[in-house]
């Protein structure tokens, strides 16, 4: 069993797919750009390819490329820079498959890292992933370890539908142990991180740790809280989610996201929608404040949910 | 490199080509009066562009591919396609190419080579560049066709892949139609290029391939150019842009009405807001249509009588996959939810 990184856990799971399908591409801006680079060495210029600062023409091509049979991983490093080519993700890729008919489909992989919490501002630091769920056609993948960030990967890439991989960029230097071998987490199954059977907390990415953490506390207090993890939150595996609260019939849920840009608020709706006559207490979702990320740290520590945030909302669901 | 010109046989089955096109184009916008309500939404025309789109395509071989936009009726009728089954798309029905799913937009025909078109514009562009990599890659010596107009070339989505295009000497080979008008505003209104009268194959030069003009309305002109390109493409030496000039005989596309108000097609542009009736009549005076038919009887490849004959086979053609398409049922409710994921 290997410890590794979250970020090379990530390139483990490219690794493992370039290395059994000779179909898949991985390319991007800096990427490649000498004779050392492990995966331009490894697989040839053929499938590995630096590109120019292009957003719209290096997932235009990857939509192209999939369609023409072969299975590109965009490498995007940031969320927001897939902002400047939405139409190709939500509009494009999305959506050929469906208005042909099914007579082609899009594999493609659009890699890229969000939540930049870390003094990076307003326009790095975004939690967007509630901007890619909801689109018919389009998969959306949040790990939040490292042996999932692999094993995510490669299910992302086997996947014949485009997924937007979304890696929390503050998880990049986490270490966690991986499965020996081939390893491959399907997508649409949700993980509990932690069982518990007083209160439900959902959260993914960066948040799952914080969850965790509160969690921990709070068993200080005699509170028994589960930690679900959905890891996609397209496909949403909601019968995991719903069967937690019919256990603990309390729920929290976090998300880096401002409320309505949240998925947490989707997933509420859900809950609701499927559980009310069961709930104990209102759902309470922590999200962070609604305002851009701010640069100076004491203003963005106050902006995104905290421990000592998500563990009044649970005091306040088991009350 | 040269191209051949094309033989006798040949020249009449570009000749029947355009015809198809312009026969079906003409169905399309009768269904409008004809059967009111039948065809929903934006429906655009290739009239016009029958020339430019058959000549273009003289040199595809069975592996190749093309990728349009959302003018998209003329070229899958080239590659072989179904016109029942085109037809039928078109009128929203269960035989439709993409099963009524896709509309006159979104015309899809992966067995022969058509294999998608956007309906926003330019966002086909770097489509044709991934479909050039994955031909780079298996390495047959196949080229791609990307389609589009001169409103695209003002898009983002064109200058990042012309630029990616050439760099990776990608066997694409771009086909601007300019036809003169993005919607209602002229050429030389939106681009510097035009207004400044150069001819938009300049910006080629931006990316360092060929850029080459030509009549769109002369299908052999447009087959040796294009053809060149290909052949260009062909043995790995990269893009080429050509811009094809076509006058485009419809309005940019049908009157998109309310529910209750009877679509139909208004006059051209140049007619309805810019009042240059001379301009579109002296397009219609170059019609690529009977212009190719005039050329071919003056040479002597065919007759009168039998370019009649053609024309009557064609008008046959099409007329009976107008009935086929009003035959064809509408698609179960429930389909509508096959096909997003694979």
């Amino acid at each position: 069993m290997a410890n590794l990184p979250f970020i090379a856990a990530i390139d483990a799971g490219i690794h493992q797919e370039m290395q059994r399908d000779s179909n898949v591409l991985y390319f991007g801006q800096n990427l490649g750009t000498t004779e050392n680079h492990e995966f331009l060495k490894r697989y040839g210029s053929d499938r590995v390819r630096v590109t120019p600062i292009s957003e719209t023409a290096e997932i235009g091509i990857a939509v192209g490329a999939a369609m023409a049979g072969l299975r590109p991983v965009v490498e995007l490093y940031m969320a927001e820079f897939m902002l400047v080519a939405m139409d190709q993700v939500v509009n494009e890729a999305a959506k050929f498959r469906y208005m042909s008919g099914g007579q082609v489909q899009v594999p493609l992989v659009l890699k890229a890292g969000f939540g930049f919490t870390a003094g990076w501002a307003g326009q790095h630091t975004g939690s967007l992933t509630a901007l890619f769920m909801g689109w018919p056609g389009l998969k959306v993948v949040v790990p939040s370890t490292a042996a999932d960030a692999k094993g995510l990967m490669a299910a992302a890439i086997r996947d014949d539908n485009p997924v937007v991989f979304l890696h929390h960029y503050l998880l990049t230097l986490e270490h966690g142990d991986l499965p020996d071998g081939d390893h491959v987490v399907p997508l649409g199954k949700a993980e509990v991180r932690r069982a518990g059977k007083d209160v439900t907390i959902i959260a993914t990415g960066w948040m799952v740790g914080r969850a965790l953490a509160a969690a921990n506390t709070l068993a200080g207090a005699g509170i028994d809280v589960e930690v679900i993890d959905p890891r996609t939150v397209a496909p949403l595996d909601l019968e995991t989610i719903l069967r937690s609260v019919d256990k603990t019939r309390r729920v929290v849920l976090v998300d880096q996201a401002p409320r309505h840009a949240s998925v947490s608020a989707i997933i509420a709706g859900d809950i609701v929608e499927h559980r009310f006559s069961s709930l104990k207490a209102p759902i309470i979702q922590v999200t962070a404040h609604d305002t851009t990320v701010p640069y100076s740290e004491p203003l963005e520590a106050f902006v995104i949910p905290d421990e000592a945030r998500i563990c009044a909302a649970v005091k306040k669901v088991v009350k | 490199m040269s191209v051949q010109s094309p033989n006798a046989e040949r020249q009449i089955w570009i000749f029947t080509q355009m015809l198809r096109i312009r026969e079906f184009e003409t169905r399309v916008k009768r269904t409008f009066t004809d059967h009111p309500g039948v065809i929903r939404g934006h429906t655009h025309l290739a009239d016009g562009a029958e020339a430019s789109i058959v000549g273009s395509l003289a040199s595809f071989r069975a592996g190749d591919a093309a990728l349009a936009t959302y003018r998209c009726h003329g070229y899958p009728l080239v590659l072989g396609s179904d016109p029942n089954a085109m037809m039928a798309e078109i009128y929203g029905r269960a035989d439709g190419l993409c099963k009524g799913l896709g509309g006159s937009m979104h015309l899809t025909d992966v067995k022969r080579g058509f294999l998608g078109t956007s309906g926003i514009v330019g966002a086909g562009i770097p489509h044709a560049a991934g479909a050039a990599w994955a031909a780079q890659i298996r390495k047959k010596g196949e080229v791609v066709l990307s389609f589009f107009g001169d409103g695209a070339s003002k898009q983002g989505a064109f200058h990042e892949t012309l630029n990616i295009a050439s760099l990776w000497k990608l066997p694409l080979v771009f086909v601007m139609e300019n036809n003169g008008y993005n919607v209602v505003t002229t050429t030389a209104q939106e681009d510097a290029n035009a207004a400044a009268g150069h001819p938009l194959s300049i910006k080629a030069a931006a990316y360092e391939m060929p850029g080459v003009t030509v009549d769109g309305g002369d299908p052999l002109a447009v087959g040796k150019v294009v053809g060149e390109a290909i052949e260009r493409a062909r043995s790995g030496g990269g893009p080429t842009l050509v811009e094809s000039k076509v006058y485009r005989l419809s309005a940019h596309g049908n009157i998109i009405a309310p529910p209750g108000v009877p679509l139909h097609y208004p006059e051209h542009e140049a007619i309805a807001v810019f009042g240059k009736r001379e301009e579109y009549e002296a397009a219609l005076r170059g019609d690529p249509v009977p212009r190719f038919r005039g050329v071919l009887v003056q040479n002597g490849t065919l007759t009168s009588a039998q370019a009649d004959e053609l024309a009557k086979q064609v008008a046959a053609e099409m007329e009976a996959a107008v009935r086929f398409a009003l035959q064809s049922p509408f698609p179960k409710s429930e389909s509508a939810l096959d096909y997003n994921f694979a």
